[in-house]
């Protein structure tokens, strides 16, 4: 799964599971902010990309990751580390 | 002093019809929901026989994160809710600045449970669950999601009485808001449609088996009824002071003026000759009314052999042989936490509509429905006074009396 792969579903998800608008993610922009996030939605959060990207992501990782940007890095690796 | 209540809202979503206009036609008509759901045969049960209500898609409605809590329980509830607000003349600007309760009869949520638990077994991770799913289990799913959504300050819970959660939803409300602790309250009963809900009460053999004809299948007080059929979906009543009604110049639908109740103390499913009578008494006492002051009762009659017969009994030793009865679950079939509310909202609608709805498929009488006054066909006919009652497992009993308003 290459970078884009992950970038495309990952707007996909966020469009069809919790309705954002996928203009809206950009690598750039605030993760959290951008998609409005309470505590409920990092526990669905983490359930659409373990669905999406096989990979089940932490609160300690959340907390390194601000922009979609951080979390595309963080996703490429975690699918790195599955393909191996 | 006490406070007078009133009525000023009702919202339905029922088998057989959405929204008040539809339901109202349908209880005119005798119009029967009942359905055979062939996807219960293949799951086991006895009798495939139920009430339909298709779940309601809330998309684009509500919010993701307003829905993700709500299975089907609330997503009934939020739509008889809507309905029965719009009627008062009540938005949610309203709502927030002026206290308003809740108390809704729901007891089950078998479907999202089980839902959960499959997730839980096939992920082996509760992680994976979603944030969703703890808030459609709970019991309480309907007042909480609805609390939420309309913002409501006032007193919030869920009321579990099994057949009679409606029932006594409606009488709490009363009481709270009589006692002048609350100015309004909605109050109603949300039952599940889904397979998951009623395999268990399938399996006690309480169903009716008359499946090739399943309209004629609920048949309540009749020598040839054979057992009751599921049903479900909402209905809301917003019960309010007079003053709160009258300040606001809302038209007010009925004023409840009693509620009567009981428990049976006795066996867990079986039905209570005294425990009824009692319910009853308490009411008429409560309203300082004579049993000829009832123009109609809707009775609690599911269509099972024992429990229509009793009521029968209960009914002619309070009321006689005169007072106007129906079961309108010959038409609905048996909605469980719901009907309690539903039974109380139909009999307004009756009561607004100068008719009796119909009894249907009561074509023969029995030893004790021969001693009353059932009405097989719609009848018209002023009404000023109902009573409706409903009974549960374990012998909880309610008895909720709703007259027209006189200044």
């Amino acid at each position: 799964m290459t970078r884009e792969d992950i970038i495309a579903i990952t707007i996909q998800f966020l469009a069809e599971e919790f309705e954002i608008d996928p203009n809206v993610v950009i690598p750039e922009n605030h993760l959290q902010q951008t998609l409005d996030l309470d505590s409920l939605d990092y526990v669905d959060l983490v359930v659409v990309i373990e669905e999406n990207l096989g990979f089940k992501p932490t609160k300690e990782h959340f907390e390194g990751i601000v922009t979609f940007n951080d979390f595309y890095d963080f996703a490429e690796k975690q699918v790195a580390k599955l393909a191996k | 002093m006490d406070k007078r209540v009133v009525i000023t809202g009702l919202g339905l979503y029922s088998s057989i019809g959405i929204g008040k206009e539809e339901v109202t036609q349908s209880l005119r008509m005798g119009k029967s929901g009942i359905i055979y759901d062939s996807s219960r045969e293949d799951f086991g049960y006895r009798s495939a026989l139920t009430g339909m209500v298709e779940e309601p898609n809330l998309k684009g409605e509500l919010t993701r994160r307003q829905r993700i809590g709500m299975g089907q329980p609330a997503l009934y509830s939020y739509c008889a809710t809507k309905e029965a607000l719009e009627q008062a003349k009540i938005n949610i600007e309203y709502l927030e600045k002026n206290e308003t309760g809740i108390i809704y009869g729901n007891d089950s949520t078998a479907a999202a449970v089980i839902e959960t638990i499959d997730k839980i077994r096939s992920k082996k991770d509760t992680t994976l669950v979603g944030s969703g799913h703890i808030f459609k289990n709970m019991n309480s799913s309907v007042t909480m999601n609805l609390a939420t959504i309309f913002k409501l300050k006032g007193i919030n819970l869920t009321l579990s009485a099994a057949c009679a959660s409606g029932s006594h939803s409606i009488g709490m409300g009363f009481l709270l808001i009589k006692q002048g602790l609350q100015e309004r309250v909605i109050c109603g009963g949300a039952q599940e449609v889904n397979p998951y809900a009623m395999g268990s009460f399938d399996g006690l053999g309480v169903f009716s088996m008359q499946t090739a004809n399943p309209q004629k299948a609920s048949r309540p007080f009749d020598k040839n009824r054979d057992g009751l059929i599921p049903s479900g979906g909402a209905a809301t009543l917003i019960l309010e002071s007079l003053e709160s009604a009258q300040k606001r110049g809302v038209e007010i639908l009925g004023e409840v003026v009693s509620y009567g109740f009981s428990g049976n103390g006795e066996h867990l499913s079986n039905p209570n000759l005294d425990g009824q009578y009692k319910s009853l008494q308490m009411a008429l006492q409560q309203a300082k009314m004579q049993s000829s002051d009832i123009n109609y009762i809707n009775a609690h009659a599911t269509s099972t052999p024992v429990g229509d017969g009793i009521e029968a009994q209960a009914i002619f030793n309070v009321f006689g042989a005169k007072t106007a009865v129906s079961s309108t679950k010959s038409m609905t079939g048996h909605e469980c936490w719901m009907a309690g509310a539903s039974e109380v909202a139909y009999s307004i609608l009756m009561m607004q509509n100068n008719f009796i709805a119909p009894n249907i498929n009561f074509e023969v009488p029995d030893e004790h429905s021969k001693n009353i006054n059932i009405i097989s066909e719609t009848k018209e006919q002023k009404i000023d006074c109902i009573l409706s009652n409903s009974f549960g497992f374990g012998g909880t009993n309610s008895s909720i009396i709703v007259k027209k308003f006189v200044t």
